[in-house]
Formats: structure tokens, sequence, C-alpha cells
């Protein structure tokens, strides 16, 4: 895949505090790639970064094999699409778009060819004559997206530009960013810490923890095969469930123990030798949990319902075992009474184990 | 919703009265409670206070001179002349020439408007670079410039004589209206800074990215959306170096004093009688232009103190 940005050891520290340590990161060219972090993490500083409205205390930044590091924002072929929108308040929606153009000494036929474009692509164009406080926070971020968007730029970076729009409308414009970049094909850098936005946009998301990317994966890696547990714990809602314990040999295999309970590993794919006696974490996803009501099962494997959270497709139960509080995820049409007792076993095969002390996948 | 009905005693009263939506129980008196007499009273009693030395002057100025020998300062005045305000402008007597407050009006004219068009433009500069462009050495720069405004006046006048005399402008109205621009700088950059600062940062980011560069930034974004700070920082200037007597005393020689100066001429110059209708019209003659400019601006300087302080 050819590199269309590329950040090597990059480090920025306000006064003492170090927003970034030698970060490295290269995104492919017309790659989705998400910067998904709780706030404060330094993945909107990774951005400004990037955009050039920061400048770095070291490393190097390239965009298109072009070292920009010391570029000013307008000469590195980008384009930024901001949280509060960041409209000009005096200026109409036309010249909102065509500002940066103008700036740039284009000719007159040239902005109105691109402003034309860019206002169909985004369906502003009955908009075009309004100023910005008459338009609703939804156009407001599309005319702030055409911005970027006549400027004909490399790289599209994007600041939370949903987290200021209702829920309705941030679905809305979640599906037209992905079907912008379907058709455009441009590299994208969207930073959110929106788990939902970043699993369903991303070609690759970057979790990243105090200035340090934790795990760079597709979605669907991201999802199963969380690197460490702070991965496996920040992403999927309700969080994963975690049991801390112990691993043990029962007839010449490995098996996970908690308080007294095994639970076989087989179909866990582990990449490191489990020698009994290991501390381990176990972590299994709501929905990996299966639970059976009849109480067939083993006596030890038996748990009674202490909540139900009916959420129309899915149905939530937290449920009590052996000391430990287990959220579960069941089809919407499997209801179960609080106290009821059933049987649960895991489904090992799309299970996590992690090291207790460092955390680490096993 | 039977229990919510028996609540509301008024319920099938004004079912039967009206329509369903419209309002109904005690409407609260308006008359003059014990509680609003007070209240009008005080505010009734503090505004003659501030506006009785005002009906005053204003009577007094309308008198001849016969009728205010008299004594009685509240009366309204018998036969209304406007002679003392002709005399103030044009032909009070200042000791050496005797053409009123007309010369000194055109003087503080020719200082007020330069010195507040420079001292604005040069602080929303400083304001704006302070705000927004993080230069090395910002602190330090704005901590300097707000220690300056806490210096007294009066510890810089000699060391500003000697600097305009060095520089040969001592006495001129371009010494005085520099200095004026000085003084003015610490308290308009600070309004200017904070102002700018209250503005949301990303906007700056987008016009940057849009490829404006400083001066760009600061005409097509910052500067129109900036009017109401503008207008305090205006209105502050005219009236403080308008209403200024001691720069202009000091740094000016006698042909370009300010009206201020000019009033004080008139008003304490000793020789024959004290002309007290004269003094009132050139004492208001003097003051109706920072007046004018609160009355016309007023509205717009509430809006641009409210905006600056909501962030500091």
């Amino acid at each position: 895949m050819q590199k269309s940005v590329s950040i090597k050891d990059l480090s920025l520290s306000f006064g003492a505090v170090n927003v970034l340590e030698n970060l490295n990161l290269d995104i492919g060219e017309g790659e989705f790639l998400v910067l998904l972090g709780s706030s404060g993490c330094g993945k909107s500083t990774l951005l400004n970064c990037i955009a050039g409205l920061l400048e770095p205390t070291g490393g190097q930044i390239f965009i298109k094999d072009r070292n920009v590091t010391w570029e000013e924002p307008k000469d590195r072929g980008i384009g930024m699409v901001f949280q509060s929108y960041a409209l000009y308040p005096q200026m109409t929606v036309e010249k909102n778009l065509s500002f940066g153009l103008q700036v740039a000494r284009m000719p007159r036929a040239e902005i109105d060819k691109r402003v034309a474009r860019a206002s169909e692509i985004l369906q502003i164009g009955p908009l075009l004559k309004r100023k910005p406080s008459e338009l609703s926070g939804g156009q407001r971020q599309r005319v702030a997206i055409g911005r970027a968007l006549v400027r004909d730029v490399d790289v599209f970076l994007f600041d939370e530009p949903l987290s200021n729009l209702d829920a309705k409308l941030r679905s809305e414009l979640r599906v037209e960013i992905k079907r912008l970049h379907q058709s455009l094909k441009n590299t994208m850098i969207y930073v959110t810490h929106d788990q939902i936005e970043a699993l369903t946009l991303a070609d690759r998301i970057a979790i990243m923890k105090s200035g340090v990317i934790q795990q760079l994966a597709d979605p669907n890696t991201i999802y199963n095969a969380p690197k460490n547990m702070f991965v496996a714990g920040f992403i999927g809602s309700p969080s994963m469930n975690f049991l801390r314990g112990e691993i043990v040999e029962k007839g010449g295999k490995p098996v996970f123990s908690t308080n007294g309970v095994d639970f076989p590993l087989d179909g866990y794919a582990a990449g490191e030798a489990l020698p009994a006696g290991r501390k381990v974490v176990l972590g299994v996803r709501p929905e990996h949990v299966k639970v059976d009501e009849d109480g067939a099962g083993a006596k030890a494997h038996q748990a009674s319902v202490d909540i139900e959270e009916p959420m129309g497709a899915d149905n939530l139960l937290w449920l009590e075992h052996a000391g430990h509080t287990l959220a579960v995820r069941v089809a919407g049409n499997r209801r179960f009474a609080p106290g009821t007792a059933v049987s649960l076993s895991f489904d090992m095969g799309l299970a996590s184990l992690f090291d207790a002390g460092t955390e680490e996948r096993i | 919703m039977a229990e919510t009905v028996s609540l509301k005693p008024g319920a099938a009263l004004a079912a039967t009265a009206g329509p369903p939506s419209e309002p109904w129980g005690r409407k609260p008196r308006r008359t003059l409670s014990r509680r609003n007499i007070m209240l009008y009273g005080t505010l009734l009693v503090a505004a003659l206070y501030y506006l009785l030395p005002l009906y005053v002057m204003v009577v007094t100025s309308l008198k001849g001179m016969p009728e205010i020998r008299l004594g009685n300062i509240f009366s309204p005045p018998v036969e209304v002349t406007f002679e003392p305000w002709a005399k103030a402008w044009a032909t009070a007597c200042t000791g050496l020439n005797c053409d009123g407050l007309s010369r000194g009006f055109w003087n503080s004219v020719r200082i007020t408007v330069p010195s507040t068009l420079i001292s604005i433009l040069v602080a929303s500069v400083n304001g704006y670079a302070l705000a927004n462009w993080k230069f090395k050495g910002a602190d330090l720069f704005f901590t300097i410039l707000i220690i300056g405004a806490f210096i007294p006046y009066q510890v810089m006048i000699y060391p500003i004589v000697i600097v305009l005399r060095e520089m040969g402008i001592y006495g001129t109205l371009t010494g005085l209206v520099i200095v004026h621009t000085i003084f003015g700088m610490p308290i308009l950059t600070l309004l200017f800074r904070n102002y700018f600062s209250s503005l949301p940062e990303e906007l700056f980011k987008a016009a940057r990215i849009d490829g404006a560069g400083f001066w760009q930034i600061y005409f097509r974004i910052m500067l129109p959306m900036s009017l109401p700070i503008f207008v305090v920082a205006m209105i502050l200037q005219i009236t403080g170096i308008w209403n200024d007597f001691l720069f202009g005393v000091v740094f000016t020689r006698p042909e370009y004093y300010p009206m201020t100066v000019q009033l004080n001429n008139i008003v304490n110059s000793v020789q024959g009688v004290k002309e007290y209708n004269v003094n009132m019209a050139a004492t208001l003659l003097t003051g109706a232009v920072p007046l004018i400019v609160y009355f016309v601006s007023g509205r717009l300087f509430v809006r641009g103190i409210a905006a600056g302080a909501v962030k500091g």
C-alpha cells in the first residue's frame, strides 16, 4: 500500500507535559483511519500536528512522501473539519466555501466551478446564499465538509465532526461521510471518542491512551482480538466481561479457573504457553456468553439473572456468577425474569486471555 | 388524572369561563404595594440626586445675569436667552484671547480623533497577535503591558516631557497624540486580547488551513466579528481623551490647549464679574461630546462589555 501520511517519531510537549512521545504511524493512500480515545489521550493534538496548527517538538511528518513538518497548513494539501464547524459567521455559505480559494488567488470561474461541484456532492445548493446562523447543525457541518472539499486536498482531517449533533443526525451524517469516502477515495483521518463512529467508518482504528497508540488494526481485529485490556475494555458497549483467575492443569490441558469454577479453554488460540499457575484475566464479550435456562449444565456454571434490560433487538442480562457480575447479550425475544437460574458457557474461540500482570493479550 | 384535576380548585371554573388553554388562577396584584413604593421611591431619589445638578446647570445657562443675581437657582428662567451659550462658544475670554471655547473644541477634535483611531488600531492588532499568534515571549510582553496599566500617570509625566523635548515634538499636537496613544495601550490591548480569546479558536485554525495570513485573518475574519468591542474601545478612548486635562495642560502650548483646559481657564478667570450662565453653558458644551457618544452607541457598549466579560 502506498503511503499517504507518514509520521515518524513524533513528539510534542506543552512545557513539562509530554502529550505525544515518539509516535509512529503510517496511513495508506485512500485509507480511512480513525484515531480513537478518551479525551486527553492526544488524538486531537496528533491531528493538529498533521494539520500544521501545532508545532511538534520532535520527529517528522510526511504527506505524499514530502516532509511537511515545518510547512504552513495551507501548503500541506489537507482540509480540516472541526467539531464546532468553525464557519465564518459574517460570510454566506458560498463565501465560506470560496474563502480559501480566493486567498489562493484562484480565477473566478474555477472557484465557481468548484463551489458548484462541492455543493452538488453535499446537497447544499439551496443554502449557498444563507449565513451560517440560518443553518441547522447538520447543514453547518455539511458546509464545513464542503470547505475542505473545494480545496481539492489529498488528506481530509476530521476533528470530532459529529460530536455536536444529536443522535439521529449523527448517524445520518456518519453514513454520508462514509459515502463521501467511498466516492472520493481520499485519505481521511478522523478523530473521535465515539466507538460506534470508529467501528463503522474506519478501515483501520488507532486506539490511543496517554499519547501512545495501543493498537492499530482493522475494526474486526480490534473488536475480536484486542491487544490488551485497555483496548478490550474501551471498545464494546457494554464492556467486555473480565474474569480474574489462573491457569490450572486438567487432564493434560490448560483450564481457566476462577473462584473455584473451571472453564475449559478449548478453541482458544493462545500465542504463548499457558503453564499451570499463571495468573490471567479472561475477557468475554456479552454476546459470547451462552446461557441456557433449563440449567442442564454443570452445577458450577449455574448463575442467576439479576437484572434484565430489554433493548429491542437484544436483551441485556446482568448475571451473578461465582462472585462476578457478567453482562450477557441474548436475542430480544429471549426473556428472563429476575432470579431465573441459568447455566452459562463461554464461546472460547472468540474470547480473549490476558496476562494479569502486563494486561497484554496471550 | 382525577387527582390532578382535584388539585386545581379553579379548573371547573376555568372550563366554563373560557377555552381550556386559558391561564387560570389569581393574577398577582400590580397595585401600589408598600414594597413598590419603597422601591420606586428609592429609585426616584437616586435619579433626582443625579439629575438635579444638570437641571440647575441647564436652567442657569438659559438665564441672564440679573435673573441669576436673584439667587433662586431652582426656578426656571423667566426670560430664556441663548446669549450665554453663544458667548461661551465664541467670545468668552481666557485671559489672553477672547474667542471662547471654539478654539479648544477644534483642538480637542484634532487630539481625540487621531489618538482614538491610532490607539484602537494598534491595540486591536496587539490583542489579536497576543490572543491568536502565540509568539515567543508573548506572555512576558503581556505582563509588562499590564504592569504599565497600574503605574500612576503622574510618575511618568516628567520623563515623557524630556523624551518629547528630545524628539522635538514637545508642545505640539503630534506629541500629545502620541502620549494619548501610548497611555491607552495597556487597557485597550487587554480589552482586545480578551475579546479575541473569547472567539472560538477553531475559526482561527480554519482560516489558517484556508491559507489566510496574519493580516488576512485579522481583516477578513476577526474584524467583521468584533464591532461591539471596537465600539467599547472607541467610547473609552473618546471619553478618556476628551475629558483629559492633565496631559493637555502639560504637553501642549496655550494655542493647542484642549477644550477642558480652555473651560478651566474661562471658569477660573478672575477679572470682572463671574458669569455663571456663561460658565454653565461652557461646561455643558464641553461635556456634550462624550454624552452624545454614550447616547448614540450605548447599546453596543453594553453588548461589547458583556461579550468581553465572558472569558478573561
